[in-house]
């Protein structure tokens, strides 16, 4: 199997890998592009901790191949914080003890940051249906529902 | 251990929000789990596992795995000597089979090579010849006289006479005169009740990074605890405790299902037999076939209750599968079921059978949640029957402070009576309720655990300080620790940095488990910091000439000990630092200990469920957890322990499940299959801490992590009873088993 070039964007970087075929978008960042912030739960797309976001999209990136980047536009939550100023979003889940053991974390920030993007103020059902996809064991979601409110809440500078 | 001095209850620091010390790390993607961690020339290990849910290994042959391109090493179970003691030997032939594999999924060879996909070439080339056997998943075929044998001989000496062949140990707790017990009652129901295994269902699959060579070896793996997979492994691969070193990554949950070792002898093994690094991470459908999940269970249990309220007897027989190697939690269980009562007669009997299923692992509070579903499911069965309010019933035969437990020593400071009147007192008891829905109730109880313990504090020359602990931090424990640590030394927490270590630089530590390390760390620190006070106060009375009883500590000062002492200016813990090296050094506290007096908790849940009619889908939608924390440290992570294991226990009610086709063979390996709750199947859920103090402990702490679990599946079926009017008599109650009840009572 001839490896593939892929030429892509992640979080504003060109970024160049090689990478088999059948390897999958997570395994390529991850071991590829050394950016160990996506995680592998399942490798089937029902955990959502491999969550990042393609093309404006939130995807499962171990449903989806390296080469499939080509000319992509990838964010990951390596690209969330500024300098060292978090994203209200990381912020809000320190501040609320969003997070617990942590794996789900970067997966669950990188989707409920694309949600505030399209809907500034979610309802709490909202949230909840948007984050379906993002399974936590530890916190019962409680805590990860209210971080997210605080946080919309903070950007739009309620 | 009792400290002579009342426990603290005014405190700075402790009982405060404070941010976590690894929460940026976490939020930004930096923080190392077990599958983060490579190192250069590192193989890639996968594992071979049995398709057959019982089959005797007659051969394998490695010949053409070894000889692909890119594969460096191919290990069987004859790679590994057979440790003498039962135990080990059981760790290790669990972690890859020995003569038989035993359940679906129970590894049988392991490959390192060059990359994944050369790994998993490598394992279709391995050729094992089976002699399928007859095999039996089912906790009560399990039990039978006639059943297909797990393993041969494995029945201790606790085991009556006439015990089917795959029961491993007998248990039996109680006291008092049950018959006559019964003869009081007014009411006496007996019921029977079945519950499928549930899987901790951490996010984070297992994975370890080993390198072995020369007799020594380097472990880093997602642990609940090093120091027992140090001592595991080195038992296995035959070499002494000193020469591994295992270094625990962050870890993605593990609930209990992180305690002991699956993959990790493999990777040494392999390691040592290539010579190179081996990485392991299994795949999630390796963690459902092949690690813990926790025992399924068959119980029967007989309440007598007089028509106002008081249950003069309980009876209990408890039967539960832990899987293919024997196992003791029908002991925690039977010593549960009835913990939460003052009964002048109760026993429980408890069996432990073998069973073609993986072997069960720890699950936050193992063994007591389906216990505690039996019996709070018929207590509340009889307050129906008698027209009781479930409340009173409970409050009214509450264990208490002096109570006899059910399972033998007499309770001190409990919190049981002020939970149950907290849940009474609170809007949520008695909220109108709308159609088909209904409200249930249930208590919970756990043990907790104290344990070996050793905590290091070092004080820096800037007046900061560094702890070191060993046990992985699962829930938020470093901002607990570093809390105790500047509210015992009186400075600010973020002069306190916590640090894990590996297994080499501290004693030795138990597992992350048992509820125990907000307690016993947290017990530790406080003592290592009373210690580096000592040091300082004598380093300060050498500074002013004075005697080290005429120097006390106060708010992070030493000061003189009134007008007696001296006329000194107070000494800052930094100014004390900064001149360390000409008053006689660094300056340290150190405490080691095997602590007791963890301090039993109790908790009480209220549960209101709607349960559609067309589908028998039920639906929670409204949660409170009541749970006395002894004092919570830091009481955002305490209300998620309480939220976190309510949902986990609503997922083993309603949904969770091992389902085992009549091949032996796991149907649901996937979080697709085996679903656990995800947001949008929940409400928000309700907390109220309640602080009774645990005189075991200085500041009163009390474990917080498994008795959440507890209650919740007792709460969703009593208030399922009460919203359809049926009532299951087994978990999960899932919408084509309520459906179909609902169905048949018309």
């Amino acid at each position: 199997m001839k490896n593939i070039h892929v030429s892509t964007t992640v979080n504003g970087d060109e970024v160049e890998f090689v990478c088999p075929p059948n390897e999958t978008l997570l395994d390529a960042l991850r071991d590829r592009v050394g950016l160990k912030g996506a995680k592998e739960g399942c490798g089937t797309g029902d955990c959502g901790a491999c969550t990042v976001e393609m093309n404006g999209e939130i995807v499962c990136s171990c449903l989806i191949l390296g080469a499939e980047a080509q000319d992509a536009e990838i964010k990951t939550v390596e690209g969330m914080s500024t300098g060292d100023a978090l994203h209200a979003l990381q912020q809000s889940f320190i501040d609320n003890a969003a997070l617990q053991c942590g794996i789900c974390t970067p997966g669950i920030l990188v989707a409920a940051k694309t949600l505030l993007e399209r809907n500034p103020d979610p309802s709490e059902t909202e949230i909840r249906y948007w984050l379906a996809g993002n399974l936590c064991r530890c916190t019962g979601y409680d805590k990860i529902i209210k971080a997210v409110q605080v946080a919309a809440a903070d950007m739009r500078g309620a | 251990m009792n400290f002579p001095a009342k426990t603290k209850t005014d405190f700075k620091v402790v009982g405060t929000r404070v941010a976590r010390p690894d929460g940026v790390d976490k939020v930004t993607g930096r923080a190392l789990y077990g599958a983060d961690f490579s190192v250069p020339g590192m193989l890639t290990g996968r594992v071979l596992r049995s398709p057959h849910a019982h089959a005797r290994i007659k051969a394998i042959d490695i010949s053409a795995a070894e000889a692909l391109a890119g594969v460096k090493a191919v290990i069987t179970s004859d790679d590994f000597d057979v440790p003498e003691d039962d135990f080990l030997r059981d760790v290790q032939d669990n972690c890859i089979a020995r003569g038989k594999a035993l359940y679906h999924g129970h590894a049988v060879a392991a490959v390192a090579a060059k990359d994944a996909e050369t790994a998993r070439a490598a394992l279709k080339l391995i050729k094992v010849d089976y002699e399928v056997l007859p095999h039996v998943t089912d906790v009560d075929a399990a039990m039978a006289a006639d059943a297909p044998v797990v393993q041969e001989g494995r029945a201790d000496e606790s085991v009556p006479e006439g015990c089917g062949p795959n029961v491993t140990n007998f248990h039996e707790f109680g006291h008092g005169d049950l018959e006559a017990g019964f003869t009081k009652a007014d009411l006496i129901l007996e019921r029977s009740f079945k519950t499928e295994a549930t899987h901790q269902g951490y996010i984070e699959p297992h994975a370890c990074l080993a390198t072995m060579a020369d007799g020594r070896g380097d472990l880093w793996c997602c642990t609940q605890g090093q120091f027992f997979v140090r001592e595991l492994c080195a038992g296995i691969m035959g070499m002494e405790a000193s020469q591994l070193r295992v270094t625990a990554s962050e870890i993605g949950g593990g609930f209990g299902g992180k305690t002991t070792v699956f993959i990790e002898p493999l990777a040494l093994a392999l390691s040592r037999k290539s010579n190179r690094p081996v990485k392991i991470v299994m795949t999630r459908d390796e963690v459902f076939r092949a690690t813990g999940p926790t025992v399924s269970s068959s119980t029967d249990v007989k309440i007598g209750m007089t028509k106002d309220g008081r249950i003069t007897a309980g009876d209990a027989q408890l039967r539960y599968q832990g899987g293919a190697f024997p196992c003791q939690t029908v002991s925690f269980g039977a010593q549960a079921a009835f913990a939460a009562y003052d009964l002048e007669a109760v026993r429980t009997q408890g069996w432990n059978a073998l069973a073609n299923r993986p072997k069960e692992a720890a699950y936050r509070a193992p063994g007591a949640p389906v216990a505690i579903y039996a019996v709070e499911s018929v207590v509340d069965e009889l307050c129906q029957e008698l027209g009781l309010d479930p409340m009173e019933v409970r409050l009214k035969n509450a264990a208490r402070d002096g109570t006899k437990a059910s399972y033998g020593p007499t309770f001190d400071q409990i919190g049981l009576v002020a939970t149950l009147e907290a849940a009474q007192a609170h809007p949520h008891y008695t909220a109108p309720l709308g159609e088909n829905q209904g409200r249930g109730i249930s208590c919970g109880f756990w043990f907790n655990f104290g344990g070996n313990t050793c905590v290091s504090l070092n004080l820096n020359n800037d007046g900061t300080v560094g702890i070191t602990e060993g046990n992985p931090d699962i829930g938020g424990s470093r901002a607990s620790i570093s809390m105790m640590a500047a509210e015992e030394l009186g400075i600010p927490y973020d002069k306190v940095r916590t640090v894990i270590t590996d297994t080499n630089s501290l004693g030795h530590n138990d597992v992350t488990d048992g509820s125990r390390v907000t307690f016993a760390v947290g017990l530790a620190t406080i003592e290592a910091a009373r210690a580096a006070i000592q040091v300082m106060c004598r380093r300060v009375a050498k500074i002013w000439g004075i005697d080290e009883e005429a120097v006390y500590w106060e708010d992070g000062y030493a000061k003189p000990s009134g007008p007696n002492a001296g006329n000194f200016d107070p000494m800052s813990i930094a100014e004390i630092a900064a001149i360390a090296s000409e008053t006689g050094g660094p300056i340290a506290g150190h405490h080691e200990v095997n602590a007791e007096g963890a301090g039993v908790s109790f908790g009480v849940h209220l549960a209101d469920v709607e349960v559609d009619p067309e589908t028998g889908a039920t639906k929670v939608v409204r949660y409170t957890v009541f749970q006395d924390a002894g004092k919570a440290v830091h009481p955002d992570y305490v209300e998620g322990q309480m939220q976190g294991g309510s949902v986990q226990g609503i997922g083993w009610a309603l949904n969770e499940e091992y389902i085992y086709g009549e091949d032996g063979k796991l149907q649901n390996d996937g979080f697709l299959d085996y679903r656990v709750p995800v947001a949008s199947d929940l409400p928000m859920i309700d907390t109220v801490i309640l602080e009774i103090p645990n005189p075991g402990h200085p500041y009163g702490v009390r474990g917080v992590g498994e008795t959440s679990i507890v209650p919740p599946l007792a709460a969703l079926s009593n208030a399922v009873s009460r919203a359809a009017g049926i009532r299951l008599h087994e978990l999960p109650m899932s919408p084509p088993k309520i459906l179909k009840a609902m169905m048949s009572k018309g």
